[in-house]
């Protein structure tokens, strides 16, 4: 795998966007200001940007109540995503979606999605559009190892494979469905395992490795996009964070968080790969940028208008 | 006019805008029918055409690739209907019977139904779903419900309840090209009615309501099969020279409020008649309506008429008691007229 210099540093520069935006988020929602629940995605860049960096407009994803993550990874505006989290009037999603709904079918994003296993079935469809009108785009789900025990995900998984549709079906195992391990609640234990029981290719990566990730995603996509059909990836990562911002963490130790921090994180691991070949200067120049970038965009959130109670009413049907 | 059954009704819609739209398809279990038999596949048959035939012909003239067989799993392909609407197809996704949105719910209520709110108004889901809803059929408890009031409570469905082959046609092309997503209750003992179907495509529109027959002295407002129940009530109390109105509104989401208050207004008694709840249904938030906005036009209490609360049971005695018939509908409008 060839990468320029300039797409490793946009990979990287999406992936520290996604820990500044989050980290930043983390910080704000202990101030009060954020309303409802967030769930943050620290932790697990290399995933959603090694894989939507293999993706361009025409192809849609899905994606989860961890959503922030894929959206920036699939160019999703920062500055409309600030404003729509602090719940204000974006001029896009008005005030009506919040963290868990942010979409952008323009950018190919078909929505976060509250409902766990909610994203598959939507995929498939997206997936069916693109085989119908033959504009060669593909369907990818994000999915985490929580939404992969749910039935919808299952029926979504044997359509793909029945209608041979152009999709890819992503598994962010972190190890925890919300406040239960992996461990206990994926009864075979192997997502990927599992998966290729229903006839498609199914691969398990390392997810805290954008280049391991980028690989896997590469061929899964091609191989959709020529139209052989739909695979799986489970990528295994960690969240750096709870379930959502308010949870005790009980569930994991000082010390086990703190070894994957240190061990597991990867813009570390990123920056460690391509030691030789990027200055570091150059890196250390795209995290200056994304952070000032995510300063504004919580200044601007922060002073931007709520939205008017008028538009409460808008946009639930296109006609009534 | 030529004459057509409901069923020819539909499967013209359907076929008429598969041609005028490459966007069109058409997705559910069976709807060919026959994929991966030895002797549809060699001989290019389809197997079903649709569980009662409304769909046959159409995989002969478009072909796989639009007229698409699935797995039996309503989730996924109501799923994949939504996803599928919200990036440029306008599937006509067929549920079979309407019951089965208990297996699939969550794609249509909180997906599809939401996706333009929650997304700012930058997303649209032009999507139909057709199902059969109704007793009378012997097919119990699972497969006879009309839960077409629980699909009206969801704000950013449409729902859609036709009653003759004439509406159902020029409802189910709205339907089609409607923007909005679409519940669309086809009440499986209508099938076989016949009635006067041009063969053009034409469209009848939303939230309008139909006057089956007009009359000063009562109204009954029904839906589907009860619409011809009515009817028929109307019919023979018109040789006593009592006059009915019968007002079919059509679609239940948007409801045409204005259409069933003017006939409250013009007879101030009223009968509702719903097969789809004893509770919590299509008869009771009409009630409500014109509780709230025609009380004072009202000479009568609103009197209902619903199935009992009971799932639908299976042996023809009990099922028929069960289902409101054309006798609790005259008792219902004589106990109205003297009260």
């Amino acid at each position: 795998m060839q990468l320029t210099e300039e797409q490793l540093l946009a990979a990287y520069k999406r992936m520290r966007d996604i820990r500044e935006f989050e980290d930043r988020l983390h910080d704000e929602n202990n101030t009060g200001d954020i309303p409802g629940f967030i769930h943050l995605y620290s932790g697990e860049e290399a995933i959603a940007v090694g894989i939507c960096e293999n993706l361009t407009d025409k192809d849609f994803i899905t994606s989860t109540h961890r959503g922030h993550g894929h959206c920036i990874a699939k160019g999703c505006d920062i500055h409309a995503m600030m404003l729509k989290i602090f719940g204000k009037d974006d001029g896009l999603c008005r005030g009506k979606g919040g963290s868990m709904h942010i979409a952008d079918l323009d950018k190919g994003m078909l929505g976060a999605n509250g409902i766990v296993g909610g994203g598959p079935p939507l995929a498939i469809g997206a997936a069916l559009s693109a085989k119908t009108l033959k504009n060669g785009g593909i369907g990818l789900s994000f999915t985490g190892d929580g939404g992969s025990n749910q039935g919808l995900t299952f029926e979504a998984i044997n359509m793909a494979v029945v209608l041979k549709l152009p999709v890819i079906f992503v598994f962010e195992n972190n190890g925890f469905g919300e406040g239960t391990a992996h461990d206990y609640a994926v009864g075979s234990k192997d997502i990927a395992g599992r998966a290729a029981g229903f006839g498609l290719p199914a691969e398990k990566v390392d997810g805290t490795d954008f280049f391991a990730v980028y690989e896997v995603a590469q061929k899964a996509i091609e191989r959709a996009r020529c139209g052989e059909g739909p695979s799986v990836i489970e990528t295994v990562t960690n969240r750096f964070y709870g379930h959502f911002e308010g949870d005790p963490g009980l569930i994991r130790s000082k010390e086990e968080l703190d070894y994957v921090k240190e061990h597991k994180d990867p813009l570390k691991i990123f920056r460690e790969k391509v030691k030789n070949k990027i200055d570091e200067a150059k890196l250390d120049a795209i995290d200056a940028q994304s952070k000032a970038n995510v300063d504004d965009a919580v200044a601007k959130a922060r002073a931007a208008k709520y939205p008017e109670v008028s538009q409460l009413l808008t946009d639930v049907y296109v006609s009534y | 006019m030529p004459n057509k059954s409901y069923r020819n009704a539909i499967k013209e819609a359907i076929e008429l805008e598969m041609r005028r739209d490459p966007s069109v398809i058409v997705v559910g279990e069976d709807v060919r029918g026959g994929h991966g038999g030895k002797n549809t596949d060699d001989n290019k048959l389809e197997g079903f055409g649709g569980v009662l035939g409304v769909t046959k012909g159409l995989w002969t003239e478009f072909g796989s690739e639009r007229v698409i067989d699935t797995p039996i799993t309503e989730s996924a392909i109501i799923g994949m209907a939504a996803g599928a609407a919200a990036t440029g197809l306008r599937p006509v996704a067929d549920l079979m019977f309407m019951d089965f949105y208990g297996v699939c719910y969550d794609m249509l209520y909180n997906q599809a139904a939401k996706f333009r709110y929650m997304f700012g108004g930058k997303a649209k889901a032009p999507l139909v779903v057709r199902g059969m809803i109704g007793a009378g059929f012997s097919a119990a408890a699972q497969h006879s419900q009309s839960p077409y009031n629980v699909f009206a409570s969801v704000p950013g469905l449409k729902v859609v309840v036709p009653s003759s082959a004439y509406d159902v046609k020029g409802l189910l092309i709205q339907a089609i090209r409607d923007d909005d997503p679409v519940v669309f209750c086809e009440h499986k003992l209508l099938y076989d009615i016949k009635g006067e179907v041009p063969d053009e495509a034409y469209t009848i529109p939303f939230g309008v309501a139909n006057y089956t027959r007009e009359g000063t002295d009562i109204t009954i407002i029904a839906l589907s099969l009860m619409v011809h129940r009515a009817n028929e009530v109307a019919d023979k109390l018109a040789k006593e020279g009592i006059s009915v109105e019968v007002v079919d509104p059509r679609t239940i989401s948007p409801l045409d409020e204005d259409g069933i208050l003017e006939s409250v207004a013009s007879t101030g008694r009223v009968v509702i008649v719903d097969e789809s709840a004893a509770r919590c249904g299509f008869g009771h938030d009409v009630a409500a309506l014109i509780a709230q906005k025609g009380f004072h036009y009202l000479k009568a209490p609103i009197e209902l008429v619903t199935p009992p609360h009971s799932p639908v049971p299976f042996s023809p005695v009990l099922e028929k008691e069960w289902l409101p018939s054309v006798e609790r509908i005259e008792q219902a409008v004589r106990k109205t007229l003297e009260a």
